[in-house]
């Protein structure tokens, strides 16, 4: 599909009149999608789909469109132009726009993946097998997804990806279950089975009564998967440049009162070690990394091209959202081996549900416990826990409570689908947090 | 389009036990003016198709925006291969799925068509209702927008069935927020809880442009507001915090495909179970909850739903007691349960799953000032901004911008991040009041998720103010 994108732009330059200037991004994908229920096929199927946009540009007017594509080049065509036309029809009654900012400067890149992928059929069988005798429940998406950026000055990107995610759970009862996924480049059975193996060791210690805890402040470990989910809630408006000089960040405090988190903290937009393009829709490439939290203090925003005019400051490359898509939060040292024992008493928890901020001002966020959660005593683990809910502060979970990260981080990529499948991904360790508080 | 696809599906049909092909045509446009300054307007074409096929028990699927005859047949092809894949290995054998043979159209109720209106007009309207937002320094943004889509989609079946449903959808909103130190608040008209069919007639009966006044004394109050006190009382919900208790509390746990375990590695499981449905107490007597297609302006509104069964209004919930579930056709016959017709899909890229269409509480008898009047201590809740529910639809604790408390029968104070937990299960079991009609607001979400592959549905939820007795009411951090 790269040189299909390249010869659609080049159909577009060709349109072009005066001193108009179009950027145009591509997003596209070919995937099987099957569902499972009961360790059977509830969904199983297939999606092609092709979107092509433009922002068509005359000075400081500017107007956007997209349009899905067929992959016939005179039919595409068609709809491109009339997609032009549209919008040089719009541009005399827009105003100027005083934040339009897009790259003029042309670089052009390629990131191109290998297709590697089993054959769906192969992959169906395998993970049938490992619904054997157990209730699976959960879906396997695979194939290719490609991005695109072009523009009239001769700038071309490109990134296609070849992956598949299986992200499943294993039901014992009710609502205990072990919740797990497998997601990579080439399908590795071994590796598969190691994971069906640890979730069978975590299936088994759900296998007794559960306890139901009352309210109240307890230790807690946050496996990655679940602090990934936790400190992924700073990606809903707590990063951007837009948000913290409207004053809407959830890390205001960090802004107005100079509030910090434990110096073991630092985050990062990892683009470099992602698996996301690294280039963004105005045509602007992203540097490898932008450290928005380091050793617990606010360093820098994710900032957008708009947000860029807007506020008089440099673009670093951030999307329209202004949300980080290859998130790293660095490593501890807390051995994965001690993580049972400096736990000591407390409550294991592998997985989050629902996160919601309770206070946006204050970074204080409201969740569920999940999946497979458990007592621990004495660095034992003891039994499953019913739901619990939290309602806590970042500032005291990552600041005067955080009693460290682990010396490991877990690559997690985002199994995410809506809309398309997501190239995100998290690179966390685990964390121990003391006197985290519950109240439901 | 529609005309060479039809003729193209009748072409490529295959010989199965069933096909269908599910035709989506959607524009989409937005309009914003966010401290004066128009953002990108921006205009999309999505069209696609999906092919399902049903064939000796298998069940497959295939999505492609190529709607060419060959674009199509390569669909058929794929979804052959999926439901021969799924033969003797799926959740249900479809052989016992009864797949109708529909006829009909739908279209919504438009007076003054989006189209119709010049894109200047929108802008001027914005820009108007913007620059009537900044009426004080510590305001910090604020911002006035709508959002228009027209879908048309056309289902076909293999053996005649041919359903042409053409929508309007409206989202408008308005928002400013205001700051004072490390204290910032919002307050929010419209946007993601008033999404409407039909067209810019909606603007008026909303009174679109009625709103700045009251949001920006209210956004101001509550800067300098105390936070809401904490403790178990009263709460009277407004029905554009109602529509989210509804939604989260009533519709998703009653989703047919929850309750038979499709969703529990992702939105999650429900504590309802099938021998709960005829006889549950779900809420008090004054709890009365439908699925209702017929209120035209509501924004999930439709004839058929998208496997082609004909949608019609039916009690879920009648004087407390569960009586049916949200399942479609193929729930149904999984659950041997009756069921609505709710089985829907975001797009043509996505298979139709349970989805809640509109939900609505029936409109009680108190007024306003009579509910306000019976609290002896409580709090009044506005326009929900925090949502989160436990995954089996129980636990809860939902958050508002906006609370004021009442005091042995009055309004008091103005308080701020008005937030209230509880347990699905029982809560509605302490609906004190309902709301009479004067109280009562078609409501709507744009973006409702569930299902794997992902999925972001419309859905309308009407309802009237309630009060609620003994709830854990608090504050902010």
């Amino acid at each position: 599909m790269q040189s299909y994108f390249y010869g659609l732009a080049d159909f577009l330059t060709g349109k072009l009149s005066g001193n108009e200037v179009f950027t145009s991004g591509y997003s596209g994908e070919t995937s099987d999608f099957v569902r499972f229920n009961q360790s059977r096929i509830r969904q199983p199927g297939h999606v092609e789909q092709q979107y092509m946009s433009i922002d068509l540009i005359d000075g400081q007017r500017h107007a956007g469109g997209f349009s899905t594509l067929t992959g016939m080049v005179e039919e595409d065509q068609r709809r491109l132009a009339e997609l032009l036309d549209d919008l040089r029809g719009k541009l005399p009654n827009l105003p100027e726009d005083p934040h339009l900012l897009y790259a003029t400067e042309v670089n052009s890149t390629e990131q191109l993946g290998e297709n590697r992928l089993p054959d769906p059929e192969e992959a169906l069988a395998r993970i049938l097998a490992a619904g054997e005798g157990k209730d699976l429940v959960g879906i396997y998406a695979a194939g290719g997804v490609t991005g695109g950026f072009a523009n009239s000055l001769g700038q071309r990107n490109w990134f296609s990806s070849h992956s598949f995610n299986l992200d499943w759970s294993y039901y014992l009862r009710t609502d205990k279950a072990v919740k797990t996924g497998y997601a990579g480049f080439a399908w590795d059975q071994a590796a598969f089975e190691r994971k069906v193996a640890a979730a069978e060791v975590q299936l088994a210690a759900l296998d007794h009564e559960p306890m139901t805890l009352e309210p109240g402040g307890y230790r807690v470990y946050l496996a990655p998967v679940a602090f990934a989910d936790y400190v992924g809630m700073l990606g809903w408006g707590g990063f951007g440049k837009k948000s913290h000089e409207t004053k809407q960040t959830t890390l205001l405090k960090m802004i107005e009162d100079g509030a910090k988190f434990s110096p073991a903290v630092t985050i990062l937009e990892n683009t470099k070690d992602g698996v996301s393009s690294n280039f963004q829709g105005d045509g602007f490439i992203k540097p490898d990394q932008v450290v928005m939290i380091e050793n617990g203090a606010y360093k820098e925003c994710l900032i957008s091209p708009r947000s860029a005019k807007e506020y008089g400051v440099p673009t670093n490359g951030a999307s329209g959202f202004e949300a980080p898509e290859s998130v790293e939060i660095k490593a501890g040292d807390i051995p994965m081996d001690e993580v049972l024992t400096r736990l000591d008493t407390g409550i294991w928890i592998n997985n989050v549900w629902y996160l919601n901020y309770s206070d946006r001002p204050g970074c204080r966020i409201t969740g569920m416990t999940r999946f497979a959660c458990f007592w621990v005593e004495n660095g034992k683990i003891v039994a499953p826990i019913n739901v619990m809910r939290f309602d806590e502060t970042m500032y005291r979970a990552l600041g005067e409570n955080l009693i460290g990260l682990t010396n490991e981080q877990e690559m997690i990529l985002d199994a995410g689908t809506y809309g398309g499948r997501s190239t995100g991904s998290e690179r966390v360790p685990g964390a121990l947090i003391e006197d985290f508080t519950f109240n439901l | 389009m529609f005309e060479t696809v039809e003729q193209h599906f009748k072409e490529v049909a295959p010989a199965a036990d069933f096909c269908s092909l599910r035709l989506v045509s959607e524009l989409r446009e937005s309009v914003q003016v966010r401290q004066g300054v128009l953002q990108p307007v921006s205009t999309g074409r999505d069209a696609g198709a999906m092919i399902t096929v049903l064939d000796q028990g298998g069940m497959g699927y295939a999505a492609t925006s190529d709607l060419s005859r060959n674009g199509l047949a390569q669909a058929v092809k794929q979804a052959m291969a999926w439901a021969e894949r799924s033969r003797g290995k799926s959740v249900i054998d479809f052989t016992r799925v009864v797949v109708p043979v529909p006829q009909g159209e739908y279209v919504s109720p438009v007076e003054r068509p989006w189209s119709e209106m010049p894109l200047t007009a929108k802008i001027d309207l914005l820009k108007a209702e913007c620059e009537k937002l900044k009426t004080d320094d510590r305001i910090v943004d604020w911002s006035a927008y709508l959002v228009h889509t027209g879908t048309d989609q056309l289902y076909l079946t293999m053996d005649g069935g041919r359903v042409m449903q053409r929508f309007s959808f409206i989202v408008p909103g308005i928002g400013v927020t205001a700051n004072e130190g490390s204290e910032t608040v919002s307050r929010n008209f419209g946007g993601f809880d008033l999404g409407r069919q039909g067209g810019m007639e909606v603007l008026d009966r909303i009174e679109f442009t009625k709103q700045s006044e009251t949001l920006t004394r209210e956004v101001l109050e509550l800067l300098t507001a105390p936070n809401c006190p904490s403790g178990t009382m009263d709460v009277l919900l407004e029905s554009n915090q109602m529509y989210l208790q509804i939604h989260e509390s009533i519709g998703h746990p009653l989703e047919l495909d929850r309750i038979l375990g499709d969703e529990r590695n992702y939105a999650g499981t429900t504590f309802v179970t099938m021998d709960m449905l005829g006889s549950y107490q779900y809420g008090s007597e004054l709890l009365n909850i439908t699925f209702d297609p017929t209120i035209s302006e509501e924004f999930a509104t439709y004839a058929f739903d998208d496997d082609g069964v004909k949608a019609k209004k039916e009690y879920i919930i009648r004087n407390g007691i569960l009586e049916r579930a949200l399942g479609g056709a193929t729930s149904q016959a999984r659950a041997g349960k009756p069921g609505v017709a709710n089985s829907r899909a975001c797009s043509w890229n996505r298979q139709p799953i349970d989805r809640m269409a509109n939900l609505n509480l029936e409109p009680g008898d108190s007024t306003m000032d009579e509910m306000v009047g019976a609290i002896e201590a409580g709090v009044y809740m506005k326009r929900n901004n925090s949502w989160s529910i436990d995954d089996s639809r129980n636990k809860f604790q939902f958050g508002c911008e906006y609370g004021r408390v009442i005091k042995n029968g009055e309004f008091g104070e103005v308080v701020k991040k008005p937030n209230y937990k509880g347990i699905s299960a029982t809560f509605w079991r302490n609906l004190r009041m309902v709301g009479d009609r004067d109280t009562f607001e078609v409501l709507g979400t744009p973006n409702c998720g569930k299902g794997e592959p992902n999925q972001a549905v419309r859905v309308g939820h009407a309802t009237p103010a309630a009060v609620f007795a003994g709830v854990d009411v608090f504050g902010g951090a």
